[in-house]
């Protein structure tokens, strides 16, 4: 077993919903649950959108927040690729400069060969000089997996980025993921509450209930849920 | 078409330098001042928001009155900034400029901060995951997403501007070649006898500068859109 990317401990009171969750990650570990178990708020907590009122989070050895130090690195500065479930382009960019977006702002140079690997693994040449506006949604989702993807992130993070999508565009964008999980090498978080999805994602499972940790250990946690 | 005297000319070329200039320099404070209302939370902030939108309600006459008993030469912040930087503003086309520019601004404030409002600042945080820090969000999301406002925002500046009288012609008074703009000139032209025919000239010209702004926008505004959300 790969030896763990992520270490995260982190406790959160919103409203009326407390976040207590402890979890370390590698390779592709799944956060599982039902809507409303804090799957997203704990990405937004990793990604540096949302600031945890106690606990840690370690990343490759890097102190990306730890509350009782008062650090807390800056989203812009944790090089986490994030896919959100709404897929987020950029609307007034095409679809190139959505790509290219992430190696501008982290300022990494050019690498077309990284380029053309994310556009043919995510089968996305025909749309490199579209804009979002029209596109579907499996489509915007393959772009915004490449979009994260070229940033060369430390770690990847998927928000449900299947949840938008009908049946049918799910059981298309399923191999590209699978594609990615095998041939990118970048350790992914990916959240979701359909268990089949996770069976073919992910390696190892987190399970969320009410904001804590049901269950956490290989594929066979979710046939206990 | 119709024969404009220099006169006349000089009415209409000084308008167009007035609202441009007025319209081009408000412009960073109305999108700072845009910004800083639509996302910030700061004591005094509704003080500031009736303060912006006070010359929409005052009479333009108190409006150019109060710029004169503050920025006049022998006011105190007149005096200061003629003193110390050589600025003089009272009975010059700069001083125009500024009346234009302050009966202007909440227009141009109010369609920025509308579209400011409207932004899905998610799309900002997609920035920042992506290694955006707070300075390049602002310029390469918030900014372009802002354009159709910034816009609509510079074409009602500039129309109020243009059609600025009140507040001006207190300020810096009706000098012909100085601060003399299209809507003064014409309210003098009405006041002499046989100054009909000149005034109807200013008139349609009044109206063609009107109605070529208001399409440029349009055009420009369809065009901001289309980019947002088409091919």
């Amino acid at each position: 077993m790969e030896s763990d990317v992520l270490a995260c401990e982190v406790h959160k009171t919103l409203d009326a919903f407390t976040l207590d969750v402890g979890f370390e990650a590698a390779g592709v570990t799944a956060l599982f649950g039902p809507s409303g178990s804090g799957k997203t708020s704990l990405i937004n907590m990793i990604a540096g959108l949302m600031t945890p009122d106690a606990g840690r989070i370690v990343l490759d050895g890097d102190m990306l927040f730890d509350a009782a130090r008062r650090v807390n690195v800056k989203p812009w500065k944790r090089r986490i690729g994030t896919v959100f479930q709404e897929g987020r382009l950029f609307p007034h960019l095409s679809v190139k400069h959505n790509l290219d977006y992430g190696r501008w702002m982290s300022g990494l140079p050019a690498d077309a060969k990284a380029f053309a690997h994310a556009v043919e693994l995510l089968d996305i040449g025909h749309l490199i000089g579209r804009r979002p506006g029209k596109l579907s949604g499996g489509e915007r989702q393959r772009i915004a997996v490449g979009r994260a993807l070229l940033m060369k992130p430390r770690l990847l993070l998927l928000d449900e980025p299947l949840a938008s999508l009908d049946a049918a565009r799910k059981a298309e964008i399923l191999p590209y993921l699978e594609r990615l999980r095998d041939d990118a090498g970048v350790p992914m978080i990916y959240v979701s509450h359909d268990a089949g999805e996770v069976a073919r994602i992910a390696t190892h499972v987190v399970r969320l209930e009410d904001g804590r940790v049901a269950a956490s250990g290989g594929v066979e946690v979710l046939k206990s849920s | 078409m119709f024969d404009l005297s220099p006169d006349e000319w000089t009415a209409v070329a000084l308008s167009l330098r007035i609202a441009s200039v007025a319209t081009l320099v408000s412009l960073p404070f109305g999108i700072a001042i845009a910004y800083v209302l639509a996302r910030k939370r700061f004591w005094g902030k509704s003080l500031l928001d009736a303060l912006i939108y006070l010359p929409l309600v005052l009479p333009p006459v108190v409006t150019g009155y109060l710029l004169l008993i503050t920025l006049g030469r022998r006011a105190p912040v007149g005096a200061f900034l003629a003193d110390h930087f050589g600025i003089v503003l009272s009975f010059r086309w700069t001083g125009a400029v500024v009346s234009c520019g302050v009966m202007a601004f909440p227009l141009l404030v109010r369609a920025i901060r509308l579209s400011i409002e409207a932004i899905d600042r998610r799309l900002e945080e997609a920035g920042m995951t992506l290694g955006a820090d707070p300075f390049w969000t602002f310029v390469s999301i918030t900014l372009p997403l802002t354009l159709p406002g910034i816009i609509a925002g510079m074409m009602l500046a500039f129309a109020r501007a243009l059609g600025e009288f009140g507040a001006t012609i207190t300020f810096v008074s009706n000098i012909p070649g100085e601060t003399q703009t299209i809507s003064a000139a014409i309210y003098t032209l009405t006041q002499v006898p046989g100054g009909d025919a000149a005034a109807l000239h200013l008139v349609i010209v009044a109206v063609l500068i009107s109605f070529a702004a208001l399409f440029a926008s349009e055009w420009l505004a369809r065009r901001a859109a289309a980019r947002l959300h088409g091919e």
